[in-house]
């Protein structure tokens, strides 16, 4: 067990480095030169621009200033905005919004994708299972901003039954709308793939031997189908939570939240590399630390591979 | 109530004669499938007593499997009893309730399933799942359970039971997996057991330790057994009564015993003549019979119809190691195949033979160089294969050939017929588009499958005819050597039958030599000339079939020949 | 040993024997001549045809494309010419869905719209079909070294969100903001889904004895692995192709919708048009109801399609 987690371990890490790098480079790549638009129209004296470029170490060679980037990132200096704040307190005030909604997102989605994944898996080809897959068909067919804004505009605005923006109130009734938003998609994928594995395994070998054990059905379904169902879903749940948090920027800007993504929304057109690059760095680490922890799961769901 | 001890008392006719225990009568089964409506299960009449082993044979199709699902309404899909009843212990299971089931299953009547590898839950503990059937039918629970588990482990003969419990499926051998399924399926002592092919996928001397203790078991215990398997031979010795069924009816029925001495119905004929673990001559080919074919095809290599009994193959001290990650700490190595050599007169068989982890296969497949040997020699015509070039080895290709067991995944789902007969033509560049096409026909014919065949795909055919595509295509660069890696051991009794009367006569005609892998020593008296019988991947006994057959040196080869299902049955005069 | 001799010999248990009227016995494992031959992807064909899920998704990605295609025929009016005085107007002869906030003719812009979301979807398909399927065939079948790297790699791209490196790469790429920039995009950190598809199909292929037999055969490995592996690889990266076909319509309206995507002076998205609908939600929802409904409508199609040829190509359901 420790051995598949060590090797997990010294798998992640070509990753991390190669994402973080690979984000480097594209930033380091985007036009302007960030120092000539802090002088905005007043223009800047050269000696002065000289001394900032030094400052922020942008005179050095690319690989250096990555590699300067990543020490600091190790000793917790997630370098300076142009404004003089430690883009650290930016990621603390802005990465825990986001974590919040990200969670909320994936416990509606884990909650209400298996739960009705299980009963149209188990009822497959009859009215429940069709209903269910056409509305997961629409909600993934309607982009995400559609349904935050029709939600908005009903649940909120007309209904009046949920807050409509969140700005500084961050709580879980402000959050509760945009997580359904959040969510949406991939609750339908959950659904989808709980579903699948559901029915699947209701044909399995090792069912009927629980049947013909004389278990009761609602035991059969509990114990055996939906355990071994799980182990997909678990999967691709964990997964999930990084890709929640990174594309939430869409949500964000619907319902005014100050989060991961409305802030590196704006780092990126004032191309402040440091803000950038140390906000995807930590999603790539959430991302890293997700699938390890999914590795895991995995492992404690599935004993085979305790032993791989 | 401890329900160890069966105290047979057997229920009372009216008229003073004995009630069955499971009585079916006049079964319809079908299921709807796209194409509309099949009927599985036609008419079909069984009787069993208390106590009573009866065994359903017949092959693939024939609805053995069907009905014994039936009785305890696990029919998979759309299948739906619709028509007659089936009366277990006096009482109406057609119509009964799922809830009624549920009682009866595990409790009356219980299961051991057919393949090990599927039919345990992955994810829990052996133990577990034993548990679960004593909590369900109302045995025990908790230390109580956890302690008849560990009884009921070791009943199954799986020795230090209270360590074996907590371990999972996957840790488990084969025969290992099965014990534990005849111990969940006898735990809740039911009168009825009804046993789906519980050893076909297991190695040959296991399998008759396990059937052993089944039955030590369940005469003990007073249980009444339903065997369903395809092999005549383990029916007759394992059971008193004998159904024989075909395409969904009940062709024959009665004690096993007159049925084998004296079938009726030809398909019961069929299947007695047919069956390896019977036969006992080597099968002749159609040249030898006296049948003359007209078919005379050209050798490419020079020698001819007739093939000389010269020295064709020889390999000396083959050995190879494997590297395997082990569970521990570092690599293990693994000697698959350790000091082996044995020679091959053209145009003979010989035959490989033994069980899981022999080698046998790893032998098979460095002779067609698919795997490098550890050490030893390959010596064909005379020439050592590790010394070929490049030009050499592709050459070499055309003279050796395979046949693989599975006859569904031997051949390219995606290419026609055709196109899976004349790709080693065109690999090998042999002549011209229309003389290719020739070829492929010629290949047909050789394999007495239709012209038509050709523009088919192989979902199209059966198992029997995709193998018999899968020796035209052996076949059809005119090879020396054709290895065949356990190529009948998947199908049917009179398929199997069909294709070994095939390769005879192949045999015969075209003066191949054949490298017979198998585990089935019954077939081996069908088709080999020599043996060599592998364990632990070394060669423990070589000799010529009459040999090892009538004067067995080994303690090894005693067991494997006792452990033929139907060999202790001495009416049969192996010959 | 059961001791067979110590029997009572039942009457209903005797010997019986069918007559052969009752069971007519075939030759052993004939050919049967009567069908007519089909090969996997005919029986796919016949399935799929019968299903409903398909004609729905057929029509729907024949409407998107033939809007796409030729859009003259269905509107006279210029998308691009808005005139203020007619901002907010209601439908009428010409202009079947009004105008919107900058007097722009909805209708036209709509069908102007499927160009954008049915080429960037198709292109993008193309591209990422092509690359992910190279390198998850070259990982999964090579195996070893050049699996280990080539998952590092697709690990690496699957580790950044993909909107976010869309975000920063349009950005980069300002001046030069077109179709053909956001196809790069997308088809850019879009392959690795398709390289691990198509990884995962082919390292369960390449096990199979037809293709040991090939070996055998002496064909090459590479021969091999274009002539055997990849065609029976495809059933998962088609249907994987066509639903993300449809998710990556979806991306290119967000980014329209986040103004990083298409320019909005040259070409018209669906997106774009979400987005300044969003901002006059108050005044008149109903606007943001059509170019949704269209994006969603073709959406739709992809990922229906997608689903009935998934359940079409499935082994199970064509059992034998």
């Amino acid at each position: 067990m420790l051995r598949y987690l060590g090797r997990r371990l010294l798998q992640a890490l070509p990753v991390f480095f190669g994402a973080t790098l690979l984000i480097y480079a594209m930033v380091f790549l985007l036009p302007g030169d960030p120092i000539l638009a802090l002088g905005g129209d007043r223009g800047i004296s050269e000696a002065l621009a000289e001394q900032l470029r030094e400052k922020y170490n942008l005179d050095k060679p690319f690989i250096v200033q990555y590699l300067l980037y990543i020490k600091g990132i190790f000793v917790g200096d997630f370098g300076t905005t142009f404004s003089g704040r430690p883009v650290g307190e930016l990621l603390t005030q802005a990465f825990p919004v986001t974590f919040k909604l990200a969670i909320m997102a994936l416990a509606l989605e884990a909650i209400f994708g298996v739960g009705f994944g299980l009963v149209a898996g188990l009822r497959k080809g009859k009215i429940f299972d069709s209903t269910l897959l056409v509305i997961s068909l629409i909600v993934i067919a309607v982009p995400t901003f559609v349904i935050g804004f029709l939600l908005q505009f009903f649940v909120g605005i007309r209904w009046g039954l949920l807050p409509v923006t969140v700005g500084p109130n961050v709580s879980f009734t402000t959050l509760l709308m945009p997580a359904i938003v959040l969510g949406a998609v991939s609750f339908a994928y959950v659904l989808r793939l709980t579903r699948t594995s559901v029915s699947e395994n209701l044909t399995a070998d090792f069912v009927r031997t629980a049947t013909a054990k004389g278990l009761s059905r609602p035991r059969v379904v509990t114990v055996h189908v939906l355990r071994n169902s799980l182990i997909p879903v678990v999967t691709y749940l964990g997964a999930d939570l990084g890709a929640l948090m990174g594309g939430a920027i869409v949500t964000e800007g619907i319902f005014n939240i100050n989060g991961v993504g409305g802030t590196l929304y704006k780092a990126i057109q004032q191309v402040h590399a440091p803000t950038v690059v140390s906000f995807t760095t930590v999603l790539v680490i959430v991302y890293i630390v997700a699938n390890l922890f999914v590795d895991l799961l995995y492992a404690a769901l599935d004993p085979r591979i305790r032993y791989a | 109530m401890s329900r160890d001890t069966f105290v047979l008392e057997p229920a009372v006719e009216p008229d003073g004669s004995e009630k069955p225990l499971l009585r079916i009568r006049n079964l319809d089964v079908s299921f709807t499938t796209s194409t509309g409506v099949v009927n599985a299960v036609r008419g079909a009449n069984i009787t069993m007593y208390r106590g009573q082993s009866l065994a359903i044979v017949g092959e693939s199709g024939s609805g053995k499997s069907t009905t014994a699902h039936a009785i305890i309404n696990l029919l998979p899909g759309t299948g739906k009893v619709t028509g007659g009843s089936i009366e277990f212990d006096g009482r109406e299971l057609v119509g009964a309730s799922e809830k009624d089931f549920v009682g009866i299953r595990g409790a009356q009547i219980g299961l051991v399933p057919q393949d090990p590898m599927t039919n345990l839950n992955p994810v829990w503990s052996i133990g577990f799942q034993i548990k679960e059937a004593l909590r369900a039918n109302g045995i025990a629970t908790g230390r109580a359970a956890d302690k008849r588990v560990a009884e009921l482990l070791a009943e199954a003969g799986l020795p230090d039971a209270g360590r074996r419990a907590k371990q999972f499926p996957h840790e488990f051998s084969g025969g290992m997996r099965q014990r534990a399924l005849i111990a969940i399926g006898l735990a809740a002592r039911p009168q009825l057991l009804i046993a789906d092919e519980p050893t076909s996928a297991l190695d040959v001397t296991v399998q008759r330790r396990i059937l052993d203790h089944l039955e030590g078991l369940t005469d003990e215990l007073g249980t009444a057994v339903l065997f369903i398997t395809h092999d005549l031979g383990l029916a007759a010795e394992r059971a008193e009564q004998l159904v024989v069924m075909y395409r969904g009816q009940v062709v024959e029925s009665g004690p096993s015993v007159k049925i084998l001495s004296d079938p009726q119905h030809p398909y019961t004929q069929r299947l007695v003549a047919a069956a390896p673990s019977l036969a006992s001559r080597r099968i002749q080919s159609a040249k030898a019979r006296g049948v003359t074919t007209d078919e005379v095809l050209a050798v490419t290599h020079g020698d001819g119809v007739n093939p000389s009994r010269g020295e064709l193959l020889r390999v000396e001290h083959l050995t190879k190691v494997f590297e395997i990650r082990g569970a521990g700490k570092g690599e293990k190595e693994f000697k698959a195949v350790d000091d082996v050599s044995f020679t091959m007169a053209r145009g003979t068989t010989l035959a490989l033979v033994g069980e899981s982890g022999s080698g046998k296969s790893t032998v098979a497949n460095i002779m067609l160089n698919l795997l490098q040997p550890t050490e030893g020699k390959i010596y064909f015509e005379g020439t050592d294969l590790h010394s070929l070039g490049k030009a050499a080895e592709f050459a070499f290709r055309r003279r050796v050939q395979p046949i693989f067991q599975n006859p569904y995944g031997s051949l390219d789902p995606m290419y026609s017929i055709f196109r899976t007969l004349e790709e080693p033509l065109r690999i090998h560049k042999v002549g011209d588009a229309k003389s290719r096409e020739k070829r492929v026909r010629e290949l047909l014919d050789m394999v007495a499958l239709p012209q038509s065949t050709m523009r088919r795909f192989p979902n199209e055919l059966s198992g029997g005819q995709r193998q018999r595509i899968a020796v035209a295509r052996a076949v059809a660069l005119a090879p020396d050597v054709i290895v065949c890696d356990e190529a009948v051991s998947a199908l049917d009794v009179l398929v199997q039958a069909q294709i070994l009367t095939l390769l005879n006569d192949l045999q015969a005609e075209l003066g191949l030599t054949y490298l017979f892998i198998t585990h089935d020593l019954a077939v081996v008296r069908q088709i080999a000339d020599e043996v060599c019988v592998m364990q632990d991947g070394r060669i423990v006994e070589a000799a010529t079939t009459d040999e090892v057959f009538d004067d067995p040196r080994q303690d090894y080869t005693r067991e494997l020949l006792a452990a033929i299902p139907g060999a202790s049955l001495d009416m049969f005069g192996a010959a | 040993m059961r001791d067979k001799l110590d029997r009572i010999d039942r009457p209903d248990q005797s010997h019986f024997f069918a007559s052969l009227d009752d069971a007519v016995l075939d030759e052993v494992d004939v050919v049967d001549e009567t069908a007519a031959p089909a090969s996997l992807w005919q029986d796919a064909w016949r399935n799929l045809r019968r299903r409903p899920i398909f004609w729905v998704s057929a029509v729907l990605i024949l409407s998107a494309v033939v809007l796409a295609a030729l859009p003259g025929l269905f509107t006279k009016t210029d998308p691009m010419f808005c005139e203020l005085t007619r901002s907010l107007d209601l439908p009428e002869p010409g202009h079947p869905f009004g105008f919107d906030k900058q007097g722009c003719d909805i209708f036209a812009r709509t069908v102007y719209g499927a160009r954008a979301s049915v080429v960037v979807g198709v292109l993008t398909t193309i591209f990422v079909a092509l690359l992910g399927s190279i390198v998850g065939a070259i990982a999964g079948f090579y195996g070893r070294w050049f699996d280990s790297l080539l998952s590092r790699i697709t690990d690496i791209f699957f580790a950044i969100p993909l909107v976010l490196a869309a975000i920063v790469v349009m950005q980069i790429f300002k001046q030069y903001r077109g179709i053909l920039t956001v196809v790069m995009v997308l088809a850019v950190f879009g392959w690795p889904q398709i390289a691990r598809i198509t990884r995962g199909a082919v390292m369960s292929v390449k096990n199979s004895d037809f293709v040991t037999a090939a070996k055998s055969l002496g064909a090459s490995r590479f021969a091999t692995l274009v002539r055997h592996v990849m065609p029976n690889a495809l059933a998962p990266i088609i249907v994987t192709a066509t639903v993300s076909l449809g998710s990556f319509i979806v991306v290119e309206a967000t980014l329209s919708f986040l103004g990083i995507g298409l320019p909005p002076d040259k070409l018209v998205s669906w997106g774009a048009d979400i987005a300044k609908a969003s901002r006059s939600l108050r005044d008149q929802p109903s606007i943001l109801f059509y170019p949704s409904g269209a994006l969603a409508l073709t959406v739709l199609g992809f990922i229906m399609m997608g689903d009935a040829v998934r359940d079409a190509l499935d082994p199970k359901a064509r059992k034998r």
